[in-house]
C-alpha cells in the first residue's frame, strides 16, 4: 500500500492538468465553472478540442484513437477535465455507442461511424427508455419488423437527453416478439434525420429542455445498421450500461461545485451549522473518491468492478446534497430563478433552484439508486 | 498509488488470523475469557507476543519488528474481526506508542523489548474524570524534588488500567506543558470495572505517586501526545473496520439462512436492500481507513492529525450504521450477549467513545473548512 502517485503517475496528471488548464478553450471553462448551460456548438468545440489533443476517447481501442493507459491514467484524465471545468465527452458518443461499435460493430460500421464520433461530427442519441419501459428495460416495445433488406421502425422512445441535438439515434427495438423478452431484442442506429422520425420536447420541474420523445412511424432503416448479431441486442445494452455505471459518479465535478459554493457563500460560512454541512460533504466525497481510487486500482479490463454500484448510488445522493446545500445558502434568493443578470440576486443562487431540482434526475437515470443497491445485494452480497 | 496488500502483508494478515480465529472463532471463548479480570486471555496475549505481534510497531533496537502502519492497521482489523479482547490497540499502539515516541534509548528497550515479549502489559492514563479527548493534561500534576517526581489526580477511566504492570501517564508540568511519566501499577490506588463490551478499565488514583519522566525531564511533550492519540484513533478505525466487516458478513450469511414466513429473509427487498447500504458505508469507511493508515507512513503530524478526524468522523457513521443495522436485521437474537454481532456494536462504540465519536472529529473538521478549496485525497 503507498498514497504517493508513482512518478510516472503524477507526470501524467501535470500533464493532463496543463493541458486542461492552458491549452483548452477558456470560455467552455468559464462556462461550466460558473454553473451555466453549454450550447451545442460549444459541447461540440469542447470534444474537437479534446479529440484534437487525443484526449477524447483514452479508452477506446488504440486502432480507433484510444490510448493504451492504465485504468489509473483514465482515472486521472477524468478528475483532472472535471477540476478544470472541462466538459467531459459527449457520454452517447464517448462512454456508450463508442465503445458498443468498437466491440459489436461490424468493420463497415467501425469505419463508418467512430471517427465522426469520436470528433462529435456525429452527435448520438440513446433510444433506450419507453413509457413502459424505464428500469425494466426488457419490456420494451419498440418494433422493427423485416421488409427486404431493411427494418421498419414503429414506436415511441422517451428521456432522449439533448435528443434535439441528435443527428443519430441508437435504439433498442424488438425483433421478435415471440421469445423471452428479453432474447427478442436487437440494436439498430437510425439517422434522426429519416421520414418518420420525430422529436417533441420534454418540459422539466427545472424549466429546462434538456429530454425528449423520439417517435418513429415506419421508419425505413437499412439493415446494415443492426449492431451486432440479431436478437444479441440485450447482451449489447448490458455491455453499455455496465460502463455507463463506471463514469456516472462525478466525483471531480462534485468536488468542485462544493468548493466554488465555500467561495461564494461568503458570510454564510461562519454559521457552525454550515461549516459542518461542509465537513460532513467533504469527508464524504473524499471517502467516495477514495473508493473510485480503490475500484479503478481493482479493475480488470473491460468488466466493471461491482463495486461500481457504490460509486453511483453514492456519488449521485452526494451530487444531490451539495446542490441542496447551496439552495439552503440561496435562501430566498432562490426565487429569483427567472431573473436576468440585472438582478442584485448572484447568479449560482438564481441557479440554485434549476438545478437543485434538475439533480433529482441522478438517481434515477443511469441504472436507478434503487437497481443499484438491486445490483449490490444480489452480486455482491449474494443475497 | 496502490491500495493492495504485499505478499508479505497478506501473510502477516494469514498468520493473524489463524491464531485469532483459533481462539475466538467460537463466540463463545471470547465470552468465556472476558467473564472476569482482567478481561482478556493471559494466555492469548502471550501467543501475541510470541508471533511477534506484541513488537510490530518498535524499532528492532527496541526489541521490536520495526513494521510500519499497514501491518499495524493489519493486526487491529484481524483482532476487531473476531472481537479479541487483548488489549493490544491500548497497551501496544497507544501505550507502547506514547514510550516508543518519547522515551529514552533505555526505557524503550526496557518497557518495549518485554512489552514485545509479552512479559508486561502497559495502560496510558490520559483521560481526566469528564474530560473529552484533550491533549493537554487536564487533573493531574507532576511535582518535582531534585531528581524525583510525583504524580498526584485522577484519571478516569483507563482502559486496562487495573491489570497494567506500568502506567504511561500524562501530567501538568511545573513549568508548564504536558509530560509523560511511568508510573508502577501497584503504586497507583486502582478500581477495576467492567466496561459494556467485556474489556476492563479502571479509575486511577494517584498521590504523590512516584513517577519517571519519558525521556527528558520537564519537557513539554503535547504535541507528541496528540499524534500517538492521532495514530491510535486510527489503528482503532482499523480495528472498528474489522468488527464492521464481520457484522457485514454476518448479517448477509443470516439473510441467506433465517427463515420466517417459509422463505428466507433474503426474500424480502426491504431487508436486502438495508443490507446493501450497509456494504455501501462498508466499502466507503474501507476506503478511507486504508487512506488515513497510509497517511501514517507517508505524512506530517498535521497530516496525521488531519486524517485522524476524517478516518474518525466516516468510521463514527459508519459504525452506527452498520451496528444497528446488523442488530435490527438479525432481530433478538443479536440482543443476546451469546451472539457477536450486538458485542460488536457494544465494541464499536467503546472505540468511538474511548478515541472520539463523530461530534468531536466534525467539530475540529467544521473548523477548518475555511482552510481549503478542495480535499486533496493523494499526495
Amino acid at each position: 500500500m503507498q498514497l504517493e502517485l508513482s512518478a510516472e503517475d503524477a507526470a501524467f496528471r501535470d500533464e493532463m492538468r496543463t493541458f486542461f488548464t492552458t491549452e483548452f478553450p477558456q470560455d467552455i471553462r468559464d462556462t461550466v465553472l460558473a454553473g451555466r448551460h453549454l450550447t451545442r456548438e460549444q459541447i461540440v468545440a469542447s470534444q474537437q478540442a479534446l479529440n484534437a489533443a487525443g484526449l477524447a476517447v483514452p479508452h477506446w481501442p488504440v486502432e480507433w484513437g484510444g490510448k493504451d493507459w492504465t485504468t489509473l491514467q483514465r482515472h486521472l484524465w477524468h478528475e483532472e477535465m472535471q477540476r478544470a471545468g472541462v466538459p467531459t465527452p459527449l457520454a452517447f458518443n464517448a462512454s456508450m455507442i463508442g465503445p458498443v461499435l468498437a466491440q459489436f460493430g461490424s468493420q463497415e460500421q467501425k469505419e463508418r461511424f467512430l471517427p465522426k464520433t469520436a470528433n462529435l461530427d456525429i452527435w448520438w442519441s440513446q433510444g433506450f427508455s419507453e413509457p413502459d419501459a424505464g428500469s425494466d428495460l426488457a419490456s420494451l416495445r419498440t418494433t422493427a419488423v423485416r421488409d427486404g433488406d431493411d427494418w421498419i421502425v414503429n414506436g415511441q422512445k422517451t428521456w432522449t437527453t439533448l435528443g434535439q441535438y441528435g443527428d443519430w439515434i441508437f435504439t433498442l427495438v424488438r425483433t421478435d416478439p415471440d421469445v423471452k423478452k428479453q432474447a427478442g431484442i436487437s440494436m439498430l442506429l437510425i439517422d434522426m434525420t429519416l421520414d418518420g422520425v420525430e422529436v417533441r420536447p420534454i418540459e422539466m420541474i427545472d424549466g429546462g429542455h434538456e429530454v425528449n420523445e423520439v417517435w418513429f412511424s415506419d421508419v425505413r432503416v437499412p439493415g446494415d445498421l443492426l449492431v451486432g448479431e440479431l436478437n444479441g441486442g440485450w447482451t449489447i445494452a448490458k455491455f453499455l450500461l455496465g460502463n455507463e455505471r463506471v463514469g456516472v459518479a462525478p466525483v471531480g465535478a462534485t468536488k468542485r461545485a462544493l468548493a466554488t459554493l465555500k467561495e461564494n457563500a461568503g458570510d454564510l460560512l461562519d454559521d457552525p451549522l454550515t461549516r459542518a454541512r461542509v465537513a460532513e460533504l467533504e469527508n464524504e466525497l473524499l471517502a467516495l473518491e477514495l473508493t473510485a481510487l480503490r475500484v479503478v486500482a481493482h479493475s480488470t479490463d473491460g468488466a466493471p468492478h461491482p463495486a461500481s454500484s457504490v460509486l453511483k448510488l453514492k456519488g449521485t445522493v452526494l451530487q444531490q446534497a451539495v446542490s441542496e446545500l447551496a439552495l439552503d445558502l440561496a435562501g430566498p434568493g432562490a426565487l429569483a430563478s427567472g431573473a436576468d443578470d440585472d438582478s442584485p440576486v448572484p447568479g449560482w443562487a438564481r441557479r440554485s433552484a434549476p438545478t437543485y431540482l434538475n439533480l433529482r434526475k441522478a438517481s434515477i437515470y443511469g441504472g436507478s439508486n434503487e437497481i443499484q443497491r438491486q445490483i449490490i445485494a444480489r452480486t455482491i452480497l449474494g443475497l | 498509488m496502490d491500495f493492495t496488500y504485499d505478499d508479505e502483508q497478506k501473510a502477516l494478515r494469514e498468520a493473524v488470523r489463524g491464531l485469532t480465529t483459533k481462539a475466538y472463532g467460537e463466540f463463545e471463548n471470547r465470552r468465556r475469557a472476558v467473564a472476569e479480570a482482567p478481561g482478556f486471555d493471559e494466555g492469548q496475549w502471550a501467543r501475541l507476543a510470541e508471533m511477534g505481534v506484541l513488537g510490530l510497531p518498535f524499532s528492532e533496537d527496541d526489541g521490536g519488528v520495526g513494521a510500519g502502519p499497514v501491518e499495524i492497521g493489519i493486526v487491529c482489523q484481524e483482532l476487531g474481526r473476531v472481537l479479541a479482547p487483548e488489549p493490544f490497540l491500548a497497551s501496544v499502539v497507544h501505550a507502547g506508542g506514547l514510550v516508543a515516541a518519547a522515551g529514552s534509548p533505555e526505557q524503550r528497550a526496557d518497557l518495549l523489548g518485554r512489552l514485545a515479549a509479552g512479559e508486561i502489559v502497559l495502560a496510558a492514563a490520559d483521560t481526566s474524570p469528564g474530560g473529552r479527548w484533550s491533549s493537554e493534561a487536564e487533573g493531574v500534576t507532576a511535582a518535582r524534588d531534585g531528581d524525583t517526581w510525583t504524580l498526584t489526580g485522577v484519571r478516569d477511566p483507563v482502559p486496562n488500567g487495573a491489570r497494567a504492570d506500568h502506567l504511561v501517564v500524562n501530567a501538568s508540568l511545573p513549568d508548564g506543558g504536558t509530560g509523560l511519566f511511568v508510573v508502577e501499577g501497584s503504586a497507583a490506588t486502582r478500581a477495576d470495572h467492567a466496561v459494556f463490551d467485556g474489556s476492563r478499565a479502571a479509575r486511577v488514583e494517584l498521590s504523590e505517586t512516584p513517577a519517571i519522566p519519558l525521556g527528558e525531564p520537564g519537557r513539554d511533550l503535547t504535541a507528541t501526545i496528540a499524534t500517538i492519540s492521532d495514530i491510535t484513533r486510527i489503528m482503532g478505525a482499523n480495528q472498528a473496520l474489522g468488527v464492521m466487516q464481520a457484522q457485514v458478513a454476518a448479517t448477509n450469511a443470516y439473510l441467506k439462512s433465517r427463515k420466517q414466513f417459509g422463505v428466507t429473509l433474503n426474500t424480502f427487498q426491504a431487508l436486502t436492500f438495508r443490507a446493501a447500504d450497509m456494504y455501501v458505508e462498508l466499502e466507503l469507511a474501507h476506503s478511507l481507513v486504508d487512506w488515513a493508515t497510509m497517511v501514517v507512513a507517508a505524512g506530517s503530524q498535521e497530516d496525521i492529525a488531519d486524517a485522524a478526524d476524517r478516518v474518525g468522523l466516516q468510521v463514527a457513521r459508519a459504525s452506527r450504521h452498520i451496528g444497528q443495522e446488523a442488530i435490527q436485521l438479525h432481530g433478538g437474537i443479536a440482543m443476546t450477549a451469546e451472539y457477536s454481532v450486538g458485542v460488536g456494536t457494544a465494541h464499536l462504540a467503546v472505540l468511538e467513545m474511548w478515541l472520539g465519536g463523530a461530534h468531536h472529529h466534525l467539530t475540529r473538521l467544521a473548523d477548518r473548512v475555511s482552510d481549503h478549496g478542495e480535499v486533496e485525497a493523494l499526495a
